[in-house]
């Protein structure tokens, strides 16, 4: 079957490769319906996760139709419209019961390099590298998934597929950090980033009771979309100065929640992005985190930030004084998908999260260098670039 | 006056808690010996296991550490805070601990303990061991980076930080 692979830093390729076939009594096979672009796929990309091999299929944002069931597997039977959540989790550990989904003990078949990394650990995730097990992903016709009870959902009758696709990963992700911050009724928050990650967490923000949801960019096309299809209000990095904006939004206390839905190739206008980006060239920091920076600056005394973002290792000039003399909250995770889901289907059922938007080109996986490329250079407007493999 | 009783209170506990060090030490000699600096640790590697005690028979281990049969030794003790039960295991045979580098590797004398713990906590929790092979892919083109991650990810199931 045909499959759009990472080929080398900057290079993406379309190849065949075999079809996946059941190996754990757990396991479906799905028949991928829509696969989405994420922005995490651009630092694999470009090499700041360094731990791609030539010919790994991409993706880990999808939806489908079940082909084949395992033995073990209850939920779900052949011809089912269902959504993957990205991470690969048991259900049966203690994180996984707490919720905790993305910490998962038994999800990441290797978990000796993530132990490497960070000290423990945690789930595995689709199509992201060896470091978070290796899977294929799910730029291909058909897509292995292991734990499928607890991974599948399904659709309702009503949600399109172009709608639920982002039940994956985007929403989920964005539920976590909003739900994870605990956004308040009366809170303000501020997001960083208008990608489809940091739209989703302004949505949660808003439906989670927050008096006033900021959003951050410097993509006016992005911004048009969360000011249309979110209802959030945007700030235009490049034209304003966001801390001082920030202040007299709320009084001159900051936001109560600020929510980084950037990660570790962060822009900014000023020197300090020119700094960042030559230590992380260099490979004296592997993430640049620019955004975290100004997020915890302008976070109000007392409040939480939250790196939604993907990070990967070390960073430089980190405002740990900041964050101590102000009493902040630091909180991060991968999105613990599995607890958010299906209340996030429900919310698309009844038009309250609408995510038809995010998919600005649509294209079959023999476009998927193309669309790459205009995924990562934010061609023609391109938010997320979708492949449908049965095109 | 609360302040004497308080004191006491305090030197009687701090000599309560030197008594079972003391004990356990003659139970298990090598509870009461530093790690690092040269010298052997206890040579325990755990695994928490959400179960109760009551469910993990040491009589009747999952297959990955009965094959150990008696190479090692294993303990069971309930985790706190209802976090499960700490199933833990080491060789009778200690050798000296690898470097940091080496347990990462997979290349210490415990690695294999290392895995067979992991996936036993796998049986015991979901039932079967996660398998990713065969995974599809395409062409591996030959590199350096990509024959050291084949490398790392080969070593990966029996690496970790203890």
């Amino acid at each position: 079957m045909k499959a759009v692979t990472w080929r080398g830093v900057n290079e993406i390729g379309v190849e065949d490769v075999p079809e996946p076939t059941i190996i754990n009594d757990h396991d479906i096979i799905l028949e991928v319906g829509l696969s989405a672009t994420c922005g995490s796929d651009l630092h694999l990309m470009g090499g700041y996760i360094p731990a791609m091999r030539a010919g790994d299929v991409l993706g880990h944002e999808f939806m489908g139709r079940v082909a084949e069931v395992g033995r073990g597997v209850t939920k779900h039977k052949v011809g089912d419209r269902v959504v993957v959540v990205s991470f690969t989790s048991c259900g049966q550990c203690w994180y996984c019961r707490e919720g905790l989904w993305s910490l998962c003990d038994n999800g990441n078949p290797n978990p000796g390099m993530t132990e490497a990394l960070w000290g423990q650990s945690i789930g595995g995730c689709y199509g992201y590298s060896h470091a978070l097990g290796g899977y294929a992903g799910s730029h291909a016709p058909y897509i292995r998934v292991p734990y499928a009870d607890q991974g599948a959902f399904p659709i309702p009758d009503g949600v399109s597929d172009e709608r639920a696709l982002f039940a994956s990963d985007a929403a989920p992700t964005g539920w976590t950090g909003a739900h994870q911050a605990e956004v308040r009724p009366g809170d303000v928050v501020a997001v960083w980033g208008a990608g489809g990650v940091g739209q989703m967490a302004a949505r949660a923000a808003m439906l989670m009771g927050a008096e006033r949801v900021v959003v951050i960019d410097r993509f006016d096309n992005r911004l048009q979309q969360v000011r249309t299809h979110i209802g959030a209000d945007t700030l235009d990095y490049e034209r304003t100065d966001i801390p001082a904006e920030l202040r007299e939004m709320t009084g001159g206390r900051g936001p109560d929640v600020c929510i980084e839905a950037v990660g570790m190739e962060a822009h900014s206008p000023g020197v300090q992005f020119l700094y960042d980006q030559v230590k992380q060239q260099m490979r004296l920091q592997t993430d640049r985190p620019t955004a975290v920076r100004e997020a915890i600056y302008a976070c109000r005394k007392g409040g939480t930030v939250f790196t939604l973002g993907v990070f990967a290792g070390l960073v430089d000039k980190f405002p740990l004084g900041a964050v101590m003399n102000k009493a902040l909250t630091l909180r991060g995770a991968q999105q613990h998908g599995h607890r958010y889901i299906p209340e996030i289907l429900e919310h698309m059922s009844r038009d309250e999260v609408r995510t038809e938007h995010l998919a600005t080109h649509v294209m079959p996986l023999d476009e998927g260098p193309k669309g790459y490329q205009m995924f990562k250079n934010k061609e023609d407007g391109c938010v997320r670039a979708v492949f449908r493999p049965g095109a | 006056m609360s302040s004497s009783i308080g004191t006491l209170a305090a030197l009687a506990a701090r000599g309560a808690g030197t008594v079972v060090r003391q004990v356990r030490s003659i139970v298990n000699p090598s509870a009461a010996r530093p790690a690092g600096a040269g010298q052997t640790s206890s040579g325990w590697l755990a695994v928490t296991v959400f179960v109760e005690p009551s469910e993990i028979d040491t009589a009747k281990l999952p297959p990955p550490l009965a094959e150990f049969g008696d190479r090692i030794e294993v303990r069971v003790q309930i985790a706190p805070g209802g976090k499960g039960t700490e199933l833990a295991a080491r060789l009778r045979d200690r050798q000296r601990p690898g470097s940091a580098a080496a347990r990462l590797a997979g290349k210490d004398a415990e690695a294999d303990l290392r895995s067979a713990l992991r996936r036993a906590k796998q049986l015991i929790e979901v039932g079967e061991v996660l398998a990713v092979d065969p995974v599809p892919h395409g062409d591996r083109t030959a590199t350096p980076g990509g024959a050291l991650l084949e490398g790392w990810t080969t070593a990966a199931p029996k690496g970790g930080v203890r």
